[in-house]
């Protein structure tokens, strides 16, 4: 058991709790970047892959998770970063400028399509923001002449100072610009939450109504949030244009909207950890999916069959289980057994008890 | 004349989308939630009844096969909310959407397992006969799809606004714990919605099944569907008829006129447009909201 003894008020802003979790997060970032020595190439590329999903959930989080606004169409988004990406540097901008700028650009795109978007709630934005992606696909069909149209395009590696980083050629190189994105948005989220900014977007997801009554401005929250959360997930799709290197309209198809929405719900709704533990269970399914096929294959004579489909079934099956038995997702999970040990004998099973509250419409208020 | 069929054509698509979107609107006007996996609740009603007449599987006479798949998805609807849905309430709303959209991937994935992956119509006896109607011809599974949408949406209306058990429905929606307190046994009501909303998605299949083939994807249409129901304003039962057809005239009218490649936009393009400038639908209940 540890008692957590706070002396001044500086130890409920700054972002560790103390000294032994500060440590223990300036380790995390050290060994992972040390994976190119402890991993092969392929998983390198998968964790590389888990990494930009991470970054991806990060700009859903700060919508969804923290400002509570259900979005349906971040492929769109992930979509536009990744062609800005790309026809900025087609364009001969240097990738170190083209890519901040396409962050920026999503943003604006994500300020351009929040603004009709503040009028609508819950589930109504769900379904703006989900045909919006599936307009998407058909947006960048039409815009041939920018896009490449069905034949999609094309990026190799991308130049910095000089020096070719590919993600076949160096997927070490590679593997650190993923790494170091990542870690300057997590930075960046952290501080966020420390904010005034931050702590009212937390308001607005938890009640309109008392946020504006102590003074928040509920359409300027929720555009800002757009603007965050649309620029982070245009540079996940800038890394993904990188790490995929040819894609078309319908890489980003509004299944990846979904996907990304239903990662960031495992992972845990309204943390940081959740967006990676979201992506880490994306990321390493298919593969466990397929080690575990062949592993009872082999238990019943040898022949591996393809069952089309299996992924997502399972993957549904799994989100059902989470919504259903744990809500708060594997980081909730985690707090629990945590909150177990450290107040060892005194834990009781009601301690994160949700209040549940009768249904009122929305319709006839 | 050219018109005419296009827009009849385009009528017998929409009917099935507002059936679809029938289903949205039942549940969303009994419990507040909105059911993602209606789309493929259609697309298992259609293979429940593929399964049950198609001479390959069973092969038991089509209007022997109608009643008993109708009564497995009520079943099935009802199964549904007993062992999943009821477990979500007092949850919020997200909630409910998410997990709809993942056991649409569930049904998806469970149907493909059993029925395989290729489209499939099914065998029915209204298929090939036509109707001439003055310079028409119109195909008899397009006609029986206007009828009985238009009779079902007519059932479904009376049923909501003069029955008893209706109005319990409306009244468990609009303030749960009000609706505790006039005795309406609002878990039961909501069990009973959703056997209610699969025996709608499984005409919505039946109907569909007949028109055209079926595969395990058809339940996508009910993204479409979706776009019908918001644009009908998802509170109200002949709204959601409208937007289906709404949605499904547009759709052979934009495929004819509006250049190859706009065309399959116009419905999302309407959806957007009706959310921007009417947020809750053109047949909306919506007032302003007090604190």
């Amino acid at each position: 058991m540890r008692i957590i003894f706070k002396t001044n008020y500086m130890q409920d802003i700054r972002p560790w709790k103390d000294r032994h979790q500060l440590t223990l997060y300036l380790i995390l970032p050290i060994v992972v970047a040390a994976a190119p020595w402890w991993l092969d190439d392929f998983y390198l590329g998968e964790l590389t892959n888990v990494l930009i999903w991470a970054i991806a959930g990060l700009g859903l989080m700060v919508l969804t998770g923290h400002t509570g606004q259900v979005s349906l169409g971040h492929a769109a988004f992930l979509a536009f970063g990744c062609y800005a990406n790309v026809v900025l540097i087609e364009a001969g901008v240097p990738f170190l400028i083209a890519f901040p700028l396409a962050g920026i650009m999503t943003g604006i795109a994500g300020v351009t399509v929040a603004i009709p978007a503040l009028r609508l709630h819950g589930i109504y934005l769900a379904i703006f923001t989900m045909a919006l992606s599936i307009l998407m696909d058909d947006i960048i069909v039409l815009s041939e002449p920018i896009t490449g149209g069905v034949s999609g395009k094309y990026i190799g590696g991308v130049e910095i100072f000089g020096h070719l980083v590919d993600r076949w050629g160096t997927p070490d190189q590679f593997f650190w610009l993923v790494l170091t994105v990542a870690v300057l948005v997590t930075l960046g989220y952290i501080n966020l939450l420390r904010t005034p900014l931050g702590r009212s977007f937390i308001a607005a997801r938890d009640s309109e109504v008392s946020a504006q009554a102590m003074g928040v401005d509920i359409a300027r929250t929720k555009m800002i949030s757009f603007a965050l959360s649309c620029a982070v997930t245009g540079w996940a799709g800038a890394l993904m244009g990188l790490f995929a290197g040819a894609f078309n309209n319908e890489t980003f198809s509004v299944l990846i909207s979904i996907q990304l929405l239903m990662m960031i719900v495992i992972g845990g709704l309204g943390s940081i950890h959740g967006a990676f533990l979201g992506a880490i269970v994306i990321g390493f399914l298919p593969q466990f999916l397929s080690i575990s096929k062949e592993y009872v294959g082999a238990l019943f004579g040898g022949n591996t069959v393809a069952i089309p489909g299996l992924e997502f079934g399972i993957f549904g099956m799994i989100l059902i289980a989470f919504i259903l038995f744990e809500p708060m997702g594997i980081y909730g999970r985690w707090l629990k057994i945590r909150t177990w040990f450290e107040l060892f004998p005194f834990y009781r099973k009601d301690m994160f008890k949700r209040q549940k509250s009768y249904l009122k419409t929305e319709r006839l208020r | 004349m050219d018109n005419a069929q296009l827009l009849i054509s385009g009528l017998a698509n929409g009917c099935v989308y507002g059936l679809i979107a029938l289903g949205f609107v039942l549940i969303y006007k009994a419990t507040e939630a909105v059911n993602f996996a209606q789309g493929d609740f259609m697309m298992l009603g259609a293979f429940v009844t593929i399964g049950l007449t198609n001479t390959e599987y069973m092969g038991l006479p089509f209007w022997l096969a109608l009643p008993i798949s109708l009564g497995i998805m009520g079943a099935l609807g009802y199964l549904l909310d007993r062992l999943i849905i009821r477990r979500m309430f007092g949850e919020s709303q997200t909630a409910v959407v998410i997990l709809t959209i993942a056991l649409g991937f569930v049904i998806r994935f469970v149907a493909g397992l059993i029925w395989g992956h290729e489209p499939q119509t099914l065998q029915n006896p209204l298929a090939g006969k036509e109707v001439r109607f003055g310079g028409l011809v119109l195909g008899m599974e397009d006609v029986a799809v206007i009828v009985v949408t238009i009779l079902l949406t007519w059932a479904l209306y009376v049923f909501f606004s003069r029955t008893k058990l209706g109005l319990a429905m409306q009244g468990a929606s609009q303030n749960q714990l009000a609706a505790y307190y006039m005795g309406v046994p609002v878990k039961r009501v909501q069990g009973f919605i959703w056997a209610l909303a699969g025996v709608v998605a499984g005409i919505a299949g039946i109907l569909f099944a007949a028109k055209g083939a079926v595969d395990p994807t058809t339940g996508l249409l009910g993204i479409k569907a979706f776009a019908a129901a918001v644009i009908g304003g998802f509170g109200s039962l002949p709204g959601a008829l409208a937007g289906g057809l709404i949605v499904g005239i547009i759709e052979p009218f934009a495929s004819r006129y509006i250049a190859a490649g706009y065309s399959q936009v116009a419905p999302y393009a309407l959806l957007l447009a009706v959310l921007i400038f009417r947020p809750n639908g053109l047949f909306s209940q919506v007032r302003v909201k007090k604190v």
